[in-house]
């Protein structure tokens, strides 16, 4: 069990340990950790944090990936979320307040999607196009159009507060990671999920109420979106319906691609897309480090990410898996060996 | 599926007429050339853009990257026509050369090493952006008389609307892609992979060709769409544009096109851009709505459309096959 694990992480972890190295490189500084007011500073440590709400919402995104789904508007629940918990804490709401009704939200824009996707079986791809469109503009409806900003020190602590040295968001996404892992994967969860996204229609023929599942699926995303949003309000002491979370989708569909699951469902690890997360943050550190002109760091990034994309990719893999399979026998690689038929016929 | 696919088309066109019925009830001022006229020359990028996500949509893919290639094309013709002497026309072949080329490598890139379309265009959607902030950070302005001249061709029509080049660009655009598309092979291949990839093959459709095809031309329409959007704003500017390939996207799904692929019309996605700007010329109208019930209206739209489809084709299938239709995935 836990030898797979590693080996399916095993690209991962190389792909993350090579860009580290490129971070040691351009900044010999990089590992380094200080101990000052009461918390930890360091490169590593900024990426940790700073990843936070990508590693968030790809762990949501993971599931309804494996489910063959996708959930294009948790950047716009996201934007709803921080609206929401900033309108209630500037009312004189609490902070734990604002957090549920936050999540409250993230759970009614969760079961939205789920409703549309699971029992009225509108694409997923649409039905979440729908929220992501129309999101940003109830979050700009909540604040009435205006940067909400709010000084409550409870809220505050969720986005840019230490516990033990180290920042909140932190912990939220590690214990929001592990909690989900160890739910999916210690029970039937996990592989009742894989086999909706491999063949949905023999999945409830056997017996799974695929319904229920697809709706949870979107309600877990919806709360991880939520929570990410709260963070990322946090963090800047205001929430700001037009500019949270833009884009923030595209980071976290990335990050669960970088993780080796596939866009059609199936197999899937929490743990890979975590990693992937830490991965892109990881290379947003190298171009901020290196030092190049600002300008460069889209180009960098993109030309990073069809880097790694083109190493994961299904021709790729098969080529590699030929080049084992002629060599003494080894096991065969997972990738390939899935994709290995539509590769096989492009291939001839 | 549906037993007429025109159905979605005639629906999409019944809102429009109905939506400007309604608004000329409100407010009567909005029946004029001078509305019409400028929900044409406002849109047309958009228009043109929306045409080639169609090609796209209509064969199963999707194309993030062109909002980005928008963006590109205007820095790129700004920054060419202040330092260099180059004739504008000479710039946009240029441009176009650049955008098609960026296109079919995407294409390339999508069936060759059998990447998801929406993963390989969010890169390319990074690297176009990029490229326009390499180029330029700063909003350049184009000054250059040929520009002039092409933004005073106009028609005036009777009531003071003014029908600019642009407007008729993506009307040509238009007429174009649905000459193409049901008029010769390429359109007929276009469909034919919307249909099923396997299928296609075995019908004897270049797979490979159709798809760097396909994406080259989205690509070159964005470039087109481009052109077009500098010469409505005169400048070139890295950050202008962000989000158009869901504005492209939302059009397309009204339009009544199915984003599996196979089913849907360019003249829909037409009057799905006419209907986004009926919307915000509404709000300009009003006077008292905020700019965010845009959104929110467009949502509205994309929610009752796609579920109006959802019911035509329910009412079409259900009956037909009722011994397997527990297992159908509708």
């Amino acid at each position: 069990m836990m030898g797979g694990t590693l080996r399916r992480i095993a690209p991962q972890l190389i792909i993350l340990g090579v860009v580290i190295l490129l971070n040691f490189i351009v900044f010999p500084g990089f590992f380094s950790i200080e101990f000052q007011n009461g918390r930890l500073f360091g490169n590593i440590i900024d990426v940790l944090n700073r990843g936070a709400p990508v590693a968030l919402l790809a762990t949501g995104m993971t599931l309804v990936i494996a489910t063959k789904g996708i959930d294009l508007s948790v950047g716009a629940v996201m934007a709803i979320a921080g609206a929401v918990a900033a309108s209630v804490v500037t009312a004189g709401g609490g902070w734990f307040l604002a957090l549920l009704a936050a999540l409250a939200a993230g759970l009614a824009c969760g079961s939205w999607n789920g409703i549309l996707v699971a029992v009225f079986r509108v694409q997923p791809i649409v039905a979440t196009l729908v929220l992501m469109v129309a999101g940003r503009g109830i979050g700009q409806l909540i604040t009435e159009g205006k940067i909400m900003t709010f000084n409550d020190p409870g809220l505050i602590h969720l986005g840019a507060g230490t516990i033990l040295g180290l920042p909140t968001p932190v912990y939220i996404w590690v214990i929001m990671g592990g909690l989900i892992t160890y739910v999916v994967r210690r029970t039937a969860l996990g592989m009742l999920i894989e086999s909706i996204g491999i063949n949905e229609t023999s999945s409830r023929l056997a017996g799974i109420n695929s319904r229920v599942l697809l709706v949870a699926v979107y309600l877990v995303t919806g709360f991880c979106a939520a929570l990410a949003g709260v963070v990322v309000a946090a963090d800047i002491k205001g929430a700001d319906a037009n500019n949270a979370g833009l884009w923030m989708e595209l980071d976290a569909i990335l990050a669960v691609v970088i993780g080796g699951n596939s866009l059609l469902g199936g197999r899937f690890s929490i743990i890979a897309s975590l990693l992937g997360a830490l991965i892109i943050q990881s290379v947003n550190s190298v171009i901020l480090l290196s030092g190049m002109p600002p300008e460069f760091n889209l180009v960098i990034k993109a030309l990073l990410i069809i880097v790694i994309l083109f190493i994961q990719s299904p021709a790729v893999q098969h080529a590699i898996y030929l080049f084992r399979a002629s060599t003494p026998p080894h096991a065969p690689n997972e990738n390939g060996a899935k994709n290995n038929q539509t590769a096989k016929e492009s291939l001839s | 599926m549906m037993k007429s696919p025109r159905l979605p088309l005639y629906m999409t066109m019944a809102t429009f007429v109905l939506a400007y019925m309604l608004c000329i009830w409100e407010f009567p001022s909005m029946f004029s050339s001078r509305v019409v006229a400028n929900l044409l020359t406002d849109n047309a990028f958009l228009g043109i853009t929306a045409v080639g996500m169609t090609f796209v949509i209509l064969t199963g893919g999707i194309d993030l990257s062109v909002g980005s290639v928008i963006a590109f094309t205007g820095v790129f013709l700004a920054v060419i026509l202040r330092d260099t002497s180059i004739h504008p026309l000479v710039a946009f072949g240029m441009v176009l050369a650049i955008t098609i080329a960026f296109g079919a490598a995407e294409g390339a890139i999508v069936h060759y090493l059998e990447m998801p379309a929406f993963i390989v265009t969010l890169a390319g959607m990074f690297l176009m952006r990029g490229l326009a902030y390499v180029l330029s950070t700063d909003s350049v302005p184009i000054t250059h008389e040929f520009y002039d001249v092409l933004q005073s061709i106009y028609w005036k029509a009777p009531g003071g609307g003014r029908f600019r080049l642009i407007g008729g660009v993506m009307l040509l655009v238009f007429i174009g892609a649905m000459i193409v598309l049901h008029r010769t092979k390429f359109g007929k291949n276009v469909y034919a992979l919307g249909g099923g990839v396997q299928t296609a093959q075995l019908m004897g459709v270049p797979i490979a060709r159709t798809t760097i095809l396909i994406y080259a031309t989205s690509g070159g329409l964005a470039g087109l769409a481009g052109i077009v959007y500098s010469l409505y704003t005169s400048a070139g500017y890295s950050l202008s544009t962000v989000g158009v390939e869901l504005d492209a996207i939302a059009a397309v799904v009204i339009g009544g096109t199915l984003l599996s692929g196979g089913t849907g019309f360019v003249a829909g996605t037409f009057f799905g851009i006419l209907i986004m700007g009926l919307i915000q010329t509404y709000i300009v109208f009003d006077g008292t709505l905020s700019s965010w019930w845009t959104k929110i209206v467009i949502g509205v739209l994309l929610f009752t459309f796609i579920m109006l489809q959802k019911v035509l084709a329910w009412a079409t299938t259900a009956r037909r096959k009722p011994a397997t239709e527990f297992a159908m995935r509708s």
